[in-house]
Protein backbone atom coordinates (compact mmCIF):
# COMPACT_ATOMS: atom_id res chain seq x y z
CA UNK A 1 0.00 0.00 0.00
CA UNK A 2 2.95 2.38 -0.18
CA UNK A 3 2.68 5.00 -2.35
CA UNK A 4 6.04 4.49 -4.30
CA UNK A 5 5.87 0.87 -4.95
CA UNK A 6 4.78 -0.20 -8.05
CA UNK A 7 1.13 -1.91 -8.23
CA UNK A 8 2.00 -5.44 -7.16
CA UNK A 9 -0.57 -7.41 -9.19
CA UNK A 10 -0.50 -11.12 -9.10
CA UNK A 11 -0.39 -12.52 -12.75
CA UNK A 12 -2.37 -16.12 -12.96
CA UNK A 13 -0.02 -18.47 -15.42
CA UNK A 14 -2.64 -19.51 -18.36
CA UNK A 15 -1.62 -23.14 -17.63
CA UNK A 16 -3.07 -22.49 -14.25
CA UNK A 17 -6.39 -21.04 -16.43
CA UNK A 18 -6.54 -24.24 -18.20
CA UNK A 19 -6.08 -27.10 -16.06
CA UNK A 20 -9.08 -24.70 -13.42
CA UNK A 21 -11.12 -25.08 -16.99
CA UNK A 22 -10.16 -28.79 -17.22
CA UNK A 23 -11.03 -29.87 -14.01
CA UNK A 24 -14.37 -27.88 -14.03
CA UNK A 25 -15.31 -29.29 -16.98
CA UNK A 26 -14.50 -33.13 -16.10
CA UNK A 27 -16.35 -32.34 -12.84
CA UNK A 28 -19.30 -31.39 -14.75
CA UNK A 29 -19.80 -34.82 -16.42
CA UNK A 30 -18.30 -36.40 -13.84
CA UNK A 31 -21.42 -35.20 -11.35
CA UNK A 32 -23.76 -35.69 -14.53
CA UNK A 33 -22.74 -39.33 -14.55
CA UNK A 34 -22.58 -40.02 -10.61
CA UNK A 35 -26.56 -39.00 -10.47
CA UNK A 36 -27.51 -42.15 -12.51
CA UNK A 37 -25.61 -44.44 -10.15
CA UNK A 38 -27.32 -45.54 -6.90
CA UNK A 39 -25.23 -44.14 -3.79
CA UNK A 40 -28.16 -44.53 -1.40
CA UNK A 41 -28.45 -40.84 0.55
CA UNK A 42 -24.87 -39.93 -0.85
CA UNK A 43 -26.43 -39.03 -4.25
CA UNK A 44 -26.94 -35.74 -2.91
CA UNK A 45 -23.79 -35.47 -0.33
CA UNK A 46 -21.51 -36.20 -3.47
CA UNK A 47 -23.25 -33.64 -5.46
CA UNK A 48 -23.05 -31.06 -3.10
CA UNK A 49 -19.53 -31.85 -2.49
CA UNK A 50 -18.56 -31.61 -6.22
CA UNK A 51 -20.27 -28.51 -6.80
CA UNK A 52 -18.75 -26.76 -3.56
CA UNK A 53 -15.44 -27.67 -5.14
CA UNK A 54 -15.55 -26.77 -8.37
CA UNK A 55 -17.75 -22.84 -6.97
CA UNK A 56 -14.04 -23.03 -4.70
CA UNK A 57 -11.75 -23.15 -7.27
CA UNK A 58 -13.47 -20.79 -9.14
CA UNK A 59 -13.43 -18.10 -6.36
CA UNK A 60 -9.84 -19.06 -5.45
CA UNK A 61 -8.47 -18.93 -8.98
CA UNK A 62 -10.72 -17.63 -11.61
CA UNK A 63 -11.83 -14.50 -8.86
CA UNK A 64 -8.51 -14.02 -7.13
CA UNK A 65 -9.50 -14.69 -4.23
CA UNK A 66 -6.22 -16.63 -3.31
CA UNK A 67 -3.77 -14.20 -4.64
CA UNK A 68 -5.49 -11.21 -3.43
CA UNK A 69 -3.08 -8.24 -1.06
CA UNK A 70 -6.80 -6.46 -0.38
CA UNK A 71 -7.10 -7.46 3.43
CA UNK A 72 -11.17 -7.28 3.32
CA UNK A 73 -11.82 -9.63 0.82
CA UNK A 74 -11.77 -12.69 2.72
CA UNK A 75 -13.73 -11.92 5.55
CA UNK A 76 -16.31 -10.15 3.58
CA UNK A 77 -16.35 -13.81 1.58
CA UNK A 78 -16.48 -15.53 4.95
CA UNK A 79 -19.15 -13.43 6.47
CA UNK A 80 -21.61 -13.33 3.57
CA UNK A 81 -20.58 -17.46 3.45
CA UNK A 82 -21.75 -17.75 7.31
CA UNK A 83 -24.74 -15.83 6.64
CA UNK A 84 -25.62 -18.16 4.66
CA UNK A 85 -25.24 -20.95 6.67
CA UNK A 86 -27.24 -19.40 9.53
CA UNK A 87 -30.38 -19.03 7.17
CA UNK A 88 -29.88 -22.55 5.62
CA UNK A 89 -29.03 -24.90 8.51
CA UNK A 90 -31.56 -23.00 10.88
CA UNK A 91 -34.15 -23.14 9.05
CA UNK A 92 -33.70 -26.58 7.86
CA UNK A 93 -33.36 -27.84 11.09
CA UNK A 94 -36.71 -26.19 11.85
CA UNK A 95 -38.58 -27.42 9.13
CA UNK A 96 -37.46 -30.99 8.51
CA UNK A 97 -38.63 -31.79 12.11
CA UNK A 98 -42.15 -30.43 11.40
CA UNK A 99 -45.21 -32.62 9.67
CA UNK A 100 -44.76 -31.35 5.87
CA UNK A 101 -47.34 -28.58 5.60
CA UNK B 1 -1.09 37.42 -3.13
CA UNK B 2 1.90 34.97 -1.58
CA UNK B 3 -0.79 33.31 0.57
CA UNK B 4 -3.11 32.40 -2.72
CA UNK B 5 -0.41 31.49 -4.20
CA UNK B 6 0.86 29.05 -1.59
CA UNK B 7 -3.16 27.36 -1.38
CA UNK B 8 -2.90 27.02 -4.86
CA UNK B 9 0.66 25.34 -4.72
CA UNK B 10 -0.48 23.14 -2.19
CA UNK B 11 -3.96 21.61 -2.83
CA UNK B 12 -5.65 19.21 -0.23
CA UNK B 13 -6.79 17.25 -3.33
CA UNK B 14 -4.02 16.79 -5.68
CA UNK B 15 -5.52 15.65 -9.68
CA UNK B 16 -2.61 13.51 -10.78
CA UNK B 17 -2.51 14.85 -14.01
CA UNK B 18 -0.31 11.94 -15.42
CA UNK B 19 -2.31 9.52 -14.85
CA UNK B 20 -6.30 10.07 -15.82
CA UNK B 21 -7.40 7.20 -14.58
CA UNK B 22 -6.26 7.84 -11.02
CA UNK B 23 -8.79 9.51 -9.58
CA UNK B 24 -8.14 12.36 -7.14
CA UNK B 25 -9.04 10.97 -3.53
CA UNK B 26 -6.79 7.64 -4.10
CA UNK B 27 -3.51 7.59 -3.20
CA UNK B 28 -1.99 5.31 -5.56
CA UNK B 29 -3.28 2.80 -8.63
CA UNK B 30 -3.67 0.27 -5.99
CA UNK B 31 -5.37 1.45 -3.50
CA UNK B 32 -8.19 2.78 -6.11
CA UNK B 33 -8.10 -1.06 -7.51
CA UNK B 34 -8.75 -2.33 -3.87
CA UNK B 35 -11.91 -0.07 -3.28
CA UNK B 36 -13.14 -1.03 -6.21
CA UNK B 37 -12.75 -4.52 -6.24
CA UNK B 38 -13.77 -4.35 -2.09
CA UNK B 39 -17.06 -2.58 -3.32
CA UNK B 40 -18.20 -5.42 -5.79
CA UNK B 41 -17.51 -8.14 -3.03
CA UNK B 42 -20.21 -5.74 -1.05
CA UNK B 43 -22.14 -6.41 -3.10
CA UNK B 44 -21.79 -9.80 -4.48
CA UNK B 45 -22.18 -10.89 -0.31
CA UNK B 46 -25.76 -9.15 -0.69
CA UNK B 47 -26.06 -11.48 -3.95
CA UNK B 48 -25.44 -14.31 -2.00
CA UNK B 49 -27.81 -13.44 0.41
CA UNK B 50 -30.59 -12.97 -2.62
CA UNK B 51 -30.12 -16.57 -4.25
CA UNK B 52 -29.50 -18.11 -0.88
CA UNK B 53 -33.64 -17.25 0.03
CA UNK B 54 -34.76 -19.00 -3.03
CA UNK B 55 -32.14 -21.40 -2.65
CA UNK B 56 -33.25 -21.54 1.31
CA UNK B 57 -37.14 -22.35 -0.14
CA UNK B 58 -35.98 -24.78 -2.68
CA UNK B 59 -34.46 -27.44 0.22
CA UNK B 60 -37.45 -26.79 2.58
CA UNK B 61 -39.95 -27.86 -0.33
CA UNK B 62 -37.43 -30.04 -1.48
CA UNK B 63 -37.24 -32.27 1.53
CA UNK B 64 -41.15 -32.16 2.32
CA UNK B 65 -42.07 -33.38 -1.47
CA UNK B 66 -39.47 -35.24 -2.69
CA UNK B 67 -41.06 -37.74 -4.51
CA UNK B 68 -42.81 -34.84 -6.19
CA UNK B 69 -39.24 -33.11 -6.86
CA UNK B 70 -37.49 -36.15 -7.86
CA UNK B 71 -40.24 -36.61 -10.63
CA UNK B 72 -40.19 -33.27 -11.57
CA UNK B 73 -36.34 -33.15 -11.80
CA UNK B 74 -36.17 -36.43 -14.17
CA UNK B 75 -38.35 -34.37 -16.52
CA UNK B 76 -35.83 -31.65 -17.25
CA UNK B 77 -33.19 -32.59 -19.63
CA UNK B 78 -29.69 -33.68 -18.57
CA UNK B 79 -27.58 -34.03 -21.48
CA UNK B 80 -28.57 -29.91 -22.38
CA UNK B 81 -28.38 -28.78 -19.03
CA UNK B 82 -24.88 -31.10 -18.69
CA UNK B 83 -23.51 -29.02 -21.76
CA UNK B 84 -25.26 -25.76 -20.88
CA UNK B 85 -23.03 -25.92 -17.37
CA UNK B 86 -20.13 -25.95 -19.76
CA UNK B 87 -20.59 -23.55 -21.58
CA UNK B 88 -21.39 -21.24 -18.94
CA UNK B 89 -17.65 -22.88 -17.53
CA UNK B 90 -15.62 -21.87 -20.81
CA UNK B 91 -17.31 -18.08 -20.65
CA UNK B 92 -15.71 -18.21 -17.28
CA UNK B 93 -12.32 -18.90 -18.73
CA UNK B 94 -12.15 -16.44 -21.63
CA UNK B 95 -12.97 -13.80 -18.71
CA UNK B 96 -10.33 -14.89 -17.01
CA UNK B 97 -8.15 -15.30 -19.69
CA UNK B 98 -9.24 -11.69 -20.96
CA UNK B 99 -7.70 -10.34 -17.56
CA UNK B 100 -4.53 -11.53 -18.39
CA UNK B 101 -4.39 -10.13 -21.63
CA UNK B 102 -5.27 -6.76 -20.51
CA UNK B 103 -2.04 -7.35 -17.84
CA UNK B 104 0.15 -8.31 -20.66
CA UNK B 105 -1.23 -5.14 -22.61
CA UNK B 106 -2.69 -7.31 -25.17
CA UNK B 107 -5.63 -5.40 -26.65
CA UNK B 108 -6.29 -7.53 -29.69
CA UNK B 109 -6.36 -10.99 -27.51
CA UNK B 110 -8.40 -8.67 -24.84
CA UNK B 111 -11.34 -8.07 -27.31
CA UNK B 112 -11.68 -11.39 -29.31
CA UNK B 113 -11.53 -13.24 -25.72
CA UNK B 114 -14.52 -10.39 -24.65
CA UNK B 115 -16.37 -11.18 -27.35
CA UNK B 116 -16.01 -15.03 -26.99
CA UNK B 117 -17.59 -14.89 -23.92
CA UNK B 118 -20.43 -12.64 -24.88
CA UNK B 119 -20.93 -15.39 -27.48
CA UNK B 120 -21.05 -18.24 -24.56
CA UNK B 121 -23.45 -16.26 -22.37
CA UNK B 122 -25.74 -15.42 -25.12
CA UNK B 123 -25.43 -19.41 -25.76
CA UNK B 124 -26.48 -19.98 -22.79
CA UNK B 125 -29.30 -17.97 -22.52
CA UNK B 126 -30.25 -19.36 -26.47
CA UNK B 127 -30.24 -22.73 -24.64
CA UNK B 128 -32.51 -21.76 -21.77
CA UNK B 129 -35.12 -20.48 -23.72
CA UNK B 130 -34.94 -24.13 -25.61
CA UNK B 131 -35.18 -25.77 -22.47
CA UNK B 132 -38.05 -23.28 -21.28
CA UNK B 133 -39.85 -23.31 -24.56
CA UNK B 134 -40.03 -27.35 -23.75
CA UNK B 135 -41.84 -26.57 -20.34
CA UNK B 136 -43.97 -24.73 -22.20
CA UNK B 137 -44.95 -27.71 -24.25
CA UNK B 138 -45.00 -29.98 -21.30
CA UNK B 139 -47.78 -27.95 -19.90
CA UNK B 140 -44.90 -27.32 -17.19
CA UNK B 141 -45.35 -23.87 -16.64
CA UNK B 142 -46.80 -23.06 -13.32
CA UNK B 143 -50.83 -22.11 -13.00
CA UNK B 144 -50.16 -21.54 -17.15
CA UNK B 145 -52.23 -24.90 -18.22
CA UNK B 146 -49.93 -26.32 -15.58
CA UNK B 147 -50.35 -30.21 -15.51
CA UNK B 148 -48.83 -33.24 -13.70
CA UNK B 149 -50.42 -35.83 -16.02
CA UNK B 150 -46.83 -36.47 -17.90
CA UNK B 151 -45.27 -37.13 -14.57
CA UNK B 152 -48.50 -39.41 -12.86
CA UNK B 153 -49.10 -41.78 -15.76
CA UNK B 154 -45.27 -42.50 -15.74
CA UNK B 155 -44.49 -46.06 -14.84
CA UNK B 156 -41.34 -45.21 -13.29
CA UNK B 157 -43.08 -42.88 -11.12
CA UNK B 158 -46.21 -44.63 -9.84
CA UNK B 159 -43.92 -46.60 -7.20
CA UNK B 160 -42.57 -43.21 -5.68
CA UNK B 161 -45.83 -41.93 -5.50
CA UNK B 162 -47.50 -44.32 -3.95
CA UNK B 163 -50.04 -44.52 -6.60
CA UNK B 164 -50.22 -48.59 -6.88
CA UNK B 165 -51.33 -49.12 -3.13
CA UNK B 166 -54.11 -46.87 -3.79
CA UNK B 167 -55.69 -48.66 -6.84
CA UNK B 168 -58.44 -50.06 -5.53
CA UNK B 169 -59.62 -46.59 -3.84
CA UNK B 170 -60.83 -44.29 -6.55
CA UNK B 171 -61.24 -41.22 -4.38
CA UNK B 172 -57.92 -41.87 -2.03
CA UNK B 173 -55.75 -42.27 -5.94
CA UNK B 174 -57.98 -39.14 -7.07
CA UNK B 175 -57.14 -36.92 -4.24
CA UNK B 176 -52.80 -38.16 -4.18
CA UNK B 177 -53.55 -36.91 -8.09
CA UNK B 178 -54.68 -33.99 -7.13
CA UNK B 179 -51.85 -33.30 -4.48
CA UNK B 180 -49.22 -34.23 -7.18
CA UNK B 181 -50.18 -32.21 -9.38
CA UNK B 182 -50.08 -29.61 -6.78
CA UNK B 183 -46.28 -29.78 -5.28
CA UNK B 184 -44.98 -30.96 -8.48
CA UNK B 185 -46.15 -26.71 -9.51
CA UNK B 186 -44.13 -25.73 -6.42
CA UNK B 187 -41.27 -27.17 -8.24
CA UNK B 188 -41.39 -25.96 -11.14
CA UNK B 189 -42.48 -21.93 -9.85
CA UNK B 190 -39.18 -22.51 -8.14
CA UNK B 191 -37.55 -23.82 -11.26
CA UNK B 192 -38.57 -20.79 -13.25
CA UNK B 193 -37.76 -18.36 -10.18
CA UNK B 194 -34.14 -19.72 -9.97
CA UNK B 195 -33.40 -20.11 -13.13
CA UNK B 196 -35.51 -17.21 -14.47
CA UNK B 197 -33.37 -14.75 -11.93
CA UNK B 198 -29.92 -16.39 -12.78
CA UNK B 199 -31.01 -15.88 -16.31
CA UNK B 200 -31.73 -11.96 -15.96
CA UNK B 201 -28.04 -12.01 -14.31
CA UNK B 202 -27.03 -13.58 -17.22
CA UNK B 203 -28.23 -10.71 -19.20
CA UNK B 204 -27.28 -7.94 -17.47
CA UNK B 205 -24.06 -9.68 -17.47
CA UNK B 206 -23.35 -9.87 -21.43
CA UNK B 207 -25.09 -6.22 -21.33
CA UNK B 208 -22.20 -4.74 -19.16
CA UNK B 209 -19.76 -6.94 -21.21
CA UNK B 210 -20.90 -5.64 -24.18
CA UNK B 211 -19.41 -2.03 -22.59
CA UNK B 212 -16.69 -3.42 -21.15
CA UNK B 213 -15.40 -5.06 -24.72
CA UNK B 214 -16.37 -1.55 -26.25
CA UNK B 215 -13.62 -0.12 -24.02
CA UNK B 216 -11.17 -2.99 -24.80
CA UNK B 217 -11.32 -1.93 -27.87
CA UNK B 218 -10.93 1.57 -27.40
CA UNK B 219 -7.83 0.68 -25.64
CA UNK B 220 -9.00 2.06 -22.09
CA UNK B 221 -7.13 -0.99 -20.40
CA UNK B 222 -3.43 -1.21 -19.75
CA UNK B 223 -1.17 -3.80 -18.12
CA UNK B 224 -1.56 -1.24 -15.08
CA UNK B 225 -5.14 0.12 -15.01
CA UNK B 226 -8.07 -2.74 -15.81
CA UNK B 227 -10.20 -2.12 -12.69
CA UNK B 228 -13.66 -2.45 -14.46
CA UNK B 229 -12.49 -5.37 -16.55
CA UNK B 230 -11.24 -7.19 -13.40
CA UNK B 231 -14.74 -6.31 -11.14
CA UNK B 232 -17.32 -6.88 -14.66
CA UNK B 233 -14.97 -10.84 -14.36
CA UNK B 234 -15.53 -11.00 -10.13
CA UNK B 235 -19.63 -10.56 -11.57
CA UNK B 236 -19.93 -13.25 -13.82
CA UNK B 237 -17.71 -15.65 -11.88
CA UNK B 238 -20.49 -15.37 -9.30
CA UNK B 239 -23.10 -15.60 -11.79
CA UNK B 240 -20.85 -18.68 -12.88
CA UNK B 241 -21.14 -20.40 -9.54
CA UNK B 242 -24.94 -19.63 -8.86
CA UNK B 243 -24.95 -22.00 -11.23
CA UNK B 244 -22.55 -24.18 -10.39
CA UNK B 245 -25.23 -25.34 -7.40
CA UNK B 246 -28.22 -24.60 -9.70
CA UNK B 247 -27.22 -27.36 -11.65
CA UNK B 248 -27.08 -30.61 -9.64
CA UNK B 249 -29.66 -29.27 -7.45
CA UNK B 250 -32.48 -28.93 -9.99
CA UNK B 251 -31.58 -31.52 -12.75
CA UNK B 252 -29.30 -34.22 -10.58
CA UNK B 253 -32.28 -34.86 -7.34
CA UNK B 254 -32.89 -38.54 -8.44
CA UNK B 255 -31.26 -39.99 -11.33
CA UNK B 256 -30.83 -43.08 -10.34
CA UNK B 257 -32.32 -45.72 -12.26
CA UNK B 258 -35.64 -46.71 -11.30
CA UNK B 259 -35.66 -49.92 -8.76
CA UNK B 260 -37.64 -53.12 -9.51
Amino acid sequence: MSDHSAPSEHIVSGTLYWLVWAILIVATFLTAWIATIDLGPFNTVVALVIATGKASIVALIFMHVKYTHEKMTKPILIGALFWLMLLLILSLTDYSSRYAG
Amino acid sequence: MSDRAGIGETPLAVEHEDRPELRHHFADVEQQRNAASLGMWWFLGTEIMFFGGMFCAYLVYRRWYFPEFAASSRSLDLIVGTLNTAVLICSSLTVAMSIRAAQFGKRQLQVKLLLATIFFGLVFLGVKAYEWDNKYKEHHIPTFHFSARDLIHNKDNRKIFGLDKLQNDPAKLQEREAEIQRRSQIFFSLYFALTGMHAIHMVVGVGIFTVITWMAYKGRFTPEYHTPLEIAGLYWHFVDIVWIYLFPLLYLIDRRPPGP
